[in-house]
């Protein structure tokens, strides 16, 4: 039984931690029908620069661990602008297939910059937020960092809520993805709802860069490859464009990993999961929330 | 489409820079042309760069002091060193390199077994000697008779290490956690098995991973819930930090204890201190051994490298030039097969991990030391003779 509970709470943190990175791959992709694939790596770069920032606060503490995270998103919020200006904003309009290859081309490029500059050895990074573990009379235990990761994905979950259904520029970004050129005829500035929206989901990025840094202390420039993908597919089950199908779909990825390595499975931990897209892709394309639309013309 | 090939031309004049800057040239730029070429392969950045920078430092140790001494056969030694990013499919295609391009005489490396057993059999083809500085696992050797090594090998580890925690570590009931993705965690894992078994153990959770994971916490639970008094993990310091440390978060307060693979400083800080309190290592040497050759080692070594101690795989890195400065002076040619010979005839050479006589499997058999972290340092434990 604590064995049953011990696998459920790994299986949740370790799908907390995808349903963040989900979150900003399904923002963008909700706007603006794109996947960003640099997604991942601007993860990554969210990871290097808490490693850096890192050295400027005592390690350990709440604050300071605090405004390293915030920091990180403010440089990858920066960051992903300056993307999103250089290397989409010039194809825009041309078809979907042309943004995705760029996007695939930033990816790499952001890791190679990454592997030149940061150098291709891991890293140990460092401990940023006060480090508990809870250990319960069954033997049962949750870290700090777990409950951190919980928390930090529920309040993003709830602000984006917050703001891409409450705010003006939330309903500039709604009113965008349902029609560009209409958007743009009722006063909406397009570019700067596009960048707004690139800040946010590198913001998010970055949270999660952090945050997978505190749980897997060794980061290095080809870190974001795999958790990104997964998270691909969490964006992808949940329903891609729908906020709370990220959330689901990371939490389910999260367990049927675990379950799969519990039940003895471990070498085909991986498979299973890009298992998952496929099978979802061929039963229920929309995802578990997602809802079928025509496609737009 | 002039225009556009103008705006394009800074670009390409930034590339061609860029990949000017990024080619290396290969080793002592002094060296005269008539220079014994030797080449190495080493994981000097990514994920096992522990490894091959130990390793390659303790090469050019070597050759440095070779070169100092007049060289050999009356001629300097020139080493091309190459990385293979500690990735699979990289180092074959670098000993074709280095046979084609570099006209090497030799090729020392690598540490991962995996990584030898990709450039074996290219040396083998081409008949070029090759010495393995510190990969463990039997099949190196078995790719051909070209292929050499300075170590002692898996079988050999494995069992030592079934001892170890049968009589020091008192355990009965043991977990395996292996990396399936390379050969080295896989087969140490089953030597350690066949002799847990037959000295009458028990193996009573088997995990795997796969090099690289993160999350280890579903088969750390598993493991966990079997009840064992120790758990073997034989992988690769970047991983086995993690699960070391992931074991600790998880309430696991049983030994941890692996091979070779954990050497590195590395694993204290991935890990930390603390966790790895009461984790032992099997190696092949530690420098506070008092062998004079090994003092003689550790001295040069921390004078060159800045105070630095030199681990296994640098004494080891630094036996395998020696071994083969010393194959060459004895052949008095630098011919492929009568190198192999030379090299094969190895008896009774002294060196830093102590005396090498290569066997007719062209393995060496050396006693190996067990390490054990105490108060955040790596300290000497025992040695085990084979």
């Amino acid at each position: 039984m604590t064995e049953l509970l011990q696998q459920l709470i790994n299986g949740l943190a370790l799908g907390a931690i995808y349903a963040l990175i989900a979150l900003g791959y399904t923002m963008v992709y909700g706007v603006l029908r794109f996947i960003n694939f640099a997604h991942s790596d601007v993860f990554m770069v969210g990871a290097f620069s808490g490693y850096f920032l890192g050295k400027y606060v005592p390690q350990g503490s709440m604050w300071g661990g605090t405004l390293v995270l915030l920091g990180a998103m403010a440089i990858c919020a920066v960051l992903g602008v300056v993307i999103e200006k250089l290397a989409y904003r010039p194809l825009r309009g041309r078809s979907t297939l042309t943004a995705l290859i760029t996007a695939i081309g930033v990816s790499l490029l952001l890791q190679n910059l990454g592997q030149r500059i940061f150098g291709a050895n891991p890293r140990s990074f460092p401990a940023l937020f006060p480090q508990h573990h809870f250990q319960f009379k069954s033997g049962l235990v949750i870290s700090s960092s777990q409950i951190m990761v919980f928390v930090v994905a529920l309040l993003l979950l709830f602000a984006l809520r917050h703001i891409v259904l409450k705010t003006r520029t939330g309903t500039a970004m709604r009113a965008l993805s349902f029609n560009p050129v209409a958007a743009s005829l009722v006063g909406i500035n397009n570019d700067r709802v596009i960048s707004f929206t690139f800040a946010l989901g590198s913001a998010l990025a970055a949270a999660g860069g952090i945050l997978y840094a505190s749980n897997y202390p060794s980061i290095d420039p080809l870190m974001g490859t795999l958790p990104g993908l997964k998270a691909f597919v969490a964006a992808v089950l949940g329903g891609i464009g729908n906020i709370a199908g990220a959330a689901v779909g990371g939490l389910v990825l999260g367990l049927v990993e675990t379950a799969v390595v519990a039940l003895g499975g471990s070498t085909y931990r991986d498979a299973v999961a890009f298992a998952v897209l496929i099978l979802i892709l061929l039963l229920r394309p929309n995802g578990l929330l997602g809802r079928s639309q025509a496609e737009k013309v | 489409m002039n225009t556009v090939s103008l705006r394009l031309l800074p670009l390409f004049v930034a590339g061609v820079a860029l990949l000017a800057g990024c080619s290396k040239s290969g080793g002592g730029a002094d060296a005269p042309a008539d220079a014994i070429v030797i080449g190495e392969f080493a994981s000097l950045t990514g994920k096992e760069a522990a490894f091959g920078q130990s390793s390659h430092k303790g090469t050019e140790l070597a050759i440095e002091e070779l070169n100092k001494a007049g060289g050999v056969l009356g001629k300097q030694l020139r080493l091309v060193a190459e990385d293979n990013r500690s990735t699979p499919g990289e180092s074959a295609t670098i000993a074709k390199k280095l046979i084609t391009r570099d006209k090497v005489v030799a090729i020392l490396g690598e540490v991962a077994s995996g990584r030898s057993l990709e450039a074996g059999p290219i040396a083998q083809a081409a008949q070029i000697p090759m010495i393995s500085p510190s990969s463990t696992n039997p099949k190196v050797t078995e790719t051909g008779d070209y292929i050499f090594r300075v170590c002692f090998i898996d079988p050999f580890q494995g069992g030592l290490l079934a001892g170890f925690a049968k009589n020091t570590l008192k355990s009965s009931k043991v977990a395996i956690f292996s990396d399936v993705s390379a050969p080295y965690s896989m087969g140490l894992a089953q030597f350690f098995r066949e002799a847990y078994l037959a000295g009458g153990g028990q193996v009573v959770s088997e995990q795997k991973y796969t090099g690289g994971d993160k999350d280890f916490k579903a088969q750390l639970t598993a493991i966990k819930a079997a009840g064992v008094d120790a758990i073997m993990v034989p992988g690769y310091y970047t991983d086995v930090g993690l699960i070391v440390a992931q074991a600790r978060q998880l309430g696991i307060t049983v030994p941890l204890f692996g091979g070779d693979g954990w050497e590195a400083p590395e694993l204290l800080q991935i890990a930390g201190p603390q966790a790895l309190e009461g984790t032992y290592y099997s190696t092949h040497f530690s420098p506070e051994s008092t062998d004079p050759l090994a003092q003689k080692f550790v001295a040069a070594y921390k004078a060159k490298y800045n105070g630095e101690t030199p681990d296994a795989m640098a004494a080891l890195g630094y036996d395998s030039a020696m071994v083969l400065a010393d194959a060459i002076r004895r052949a008095g040619t630098t011919e492929g097969p009568k190198l192999r010979e030379a090299i094969a005839a190895t008896k009774d050479f002294p060196g830093a991990t102590g005396i090498t006589t290569l066997d007719a499997k062209r393995d060496a058999s050396k006693p190996a030391v067990i390490i054990t972290v105490k108060e955040g340092k790596f300290h000497y434990l025992e040695t085990i003779s084979p």
